[in-house]
């Protein structure tokens, strides 16, 4: 028992006295809490820009489907078997089916500003044939439903070329390709930054240690543990992460609110801002407690370097 | 209380040694001066004990730990139990004489409420009761050494070291300071005294242990010092 309120004297006072050379150390603090803002700032935007795109992807897989459109002549029963057959496919999300008259009334609704158009349909018998929409699972997994619609018998139920949206295919593969770029963009912008805030923070609790080496030989010779002698250093650099963090989530907030009104269309070119300040203001709590643990470690992380390096506590040789 | 078996520090290769095995063996509650000129061995003695250095071979023993058995974690532990003064006081200047020695407490988890108790008590013990609020640079060195003194002896140490305490210190001072530590050896505490001062050593009539090129030249039981 008296071992324990022992220990929690000593973590008090190991917590205060952090605290207490945070505050001495105003100037040398503000370099390393400035380095790891831009630091947690680039990991949250990475984070949140990887959310978005994920997202935008998703939004267009959805959009993707293929349409097989039917002769006149097939029938109801051949329509259902056909239908049924298409949903037992493993890859196949959803199949709906569109008839004659949805499709024109489809083709009315999308034309409806071209009344030459308009006229010109409703002079012939509706031309427009029936068809299936099928929705895939994956876009990029369509082999087994090309295979099963080249079937001739299959085939021979087609009116015309099964169409597999192309141009959406090409979309989704650039933007693909543009969020592993900002993912690896990101990464590296993160391991560099964080480098950075580390050797700056290393570089801070040296000179803390130099500064106060009289204090701490003192407290050494006195028979102060190396945890004790240790340990404000490491308090120290944990509030800088922790202010860090806060200070970065603020910066985020900020740019949203500045954002959300300034790009009224909501979309600039592949970043949905609309969706990322969702995503933010969503996951909140969150994205500030991911960012605090990121900045405590990383500043507990650098210190404890700093002072093994630096606090010989080796036995003498 | 202190157990030295044929101890041997050579600081590098090919140096002469600092200290040639010494054999040195120090009862509890024994006030020993240590003297010898400069460079003879004794601040290499005293950091032996203290484990500021280790030895290049033989053994050490204090107050029941065996050096050897020591780890690196362990010496906080073992320092925590001998009270250490210096020639140059090793005070924070930053602080109070109060905090001065409430530091040593705060190190090892005193609460608070029992270093208000403790700290006026071994102020008083040093004789610098009322003098709680002062800095350091406000009091004559006589009077900082037994600040550093009541610092040793707050954890109520077994074994106390006092590396040259009278070193910088005008005759009437040194003297004030030298009968703090007899008064403390008297409460029971084993006093280990390193000394330059002549006039100290014949007056106390202690045990006196004289090192010369890292030997003991000399151990007598009341014991003067020729310079």
């Amino acid at each position: 028992m008296k071992g324990l309120k022992r220990r929690l004297i000593v973590l008090e006072r190991i917590i205060k006295a952090g605290a207490i050379n945070f505050i001495r150390n105003a100037w040398l603090s503000a370099a390393a809490i400035a380095v790891m803002v831009i630091t947690l700032t680039i990991v949250l935007f990475s984070v949140i820009a990887r959310a978005t795109f994920n997202q935008t992807i998703a939004q267009i897989n959805d959009k993707i489907d293929v349409s097989v459109y039917l002769k006149d002549e097939v029938t109801t029963v051949q329509k259902d078997k056909l239908m049924s057959q298409v949903q037992q496919l493993g890859s196949v999300k959803s199949v709906t089916y569109i008839s004659k008259q949805e499709a024109l009334d489809r083709y009315r609704d999308q034309n409806q500003g071209n009344s030459s158009l308009l006229v010109a349909i409703s002079q012939t018998d509706n031309p427009l044939p029936a068809s299936l929409d099928i929705k895939p699972k994956d876009p990029n997994q369509l082999q087994e439903l090309k295979v099963f619609l080249e079937k001739p018998d299959i085939k021979n139920l087609q009116s015309n070329e099964t169409s597999y949206s192309g141009d959406r295919k090409e979309a989704i593969d650039k933007i693909s390709h543009a969020t592993n770029f900002f993912q690896q963009a990101g990464l590296i912008g993160v391991i560099i930054f964080t480098l950075i805030s580390m050797l700056i923070i290393f570089n801070t609790i040296r000179m803390a240690i130099f500064n106060r080496r009289d204090e701490l030989s003192i407290m050494r010779l006195l028979g102060a543990s190396t945890f004790y002698i240790r340990g404000p250093f490491i308090v120290e650099t944990m509030l800088y992460g922790l202010i860090a963090a806060v200070i970065s989530v603020l910066i985020c907030n900020g740019l949203f609110s500045v954002s959300a009104g300034t790009f009224e269309a909501s979309t600039l070119g592949l970043l949905d801002i609309k969706f990322a300040n969702d995503y933010f203001l969503n996951h909140y709590w969150l994205i500030l407690t991911g960012q605090i643990t990121v900045g405590i470690l990383i500043g507990a992380a650098s210190s404890y370097f700093a002072t093994r390096r630096y606090l010989k506590f080796k036995s003498p040789k | 209380m202190i157990l030295l078996d044929r101890v041997t520090k050579v600081y590098g290769k090919g140096m002469t040694p600092a200290l040639s095995r010494i054999n040195l063996h120090v009862e509890p509650r024994e006030f020993v001066i240590v003297v010898g000129s400069s460079g003879a061995g004794k601040s290499t003695l005293l950091k032996l004990l203290t484990r500021e250095e280790k030895p290049t071979s033989g053994k050490i023993i204090v107050g029941g730990i065996d050096y050897d058995k020591l780890k690196d974690r362990d010496i906080p532990y073992l320092r925590r139990r001998i009270g250490t003064v210096f020639q140059d006081f090793k005070l924070l200047p930053n602080k109070t004489v109060f905090e001065n020695v409430a530091f040593a407490l705060e190190i090892v988890g005193t609460s608070k409420h029992e270093i208000r108790y403790t700290v006026p008590r071994v102020l008083d013990i040093v004789g610098l009761k009322g003098k709680e609020k002062r800095m350091p640079m406000e009091l004559s060195g006589g009077e900082r050494q037994r600040v550093a003194i009541a610092r040793a002896i707050a954890r109520q140490p077994k074994i106390l070291i006092a590396d040259e305490p009278t070193g910088n210190l005008d005759p009437k001072h040194a003297w004030d300071v030298v009968k703090v530590l007899q008064k403390i050896n008297q409460y029971g505490t084993t006093v280990l005294l390193t000394t330059h001062n002549q006039e100290i050593v014949n007056k106390l009539k202690r045990r006196v242990i004289t090192i010369s090129d890292g030997k003991i030249a000399s151990d007598r039981a009341q014991g003067d010092y020729k310079g």
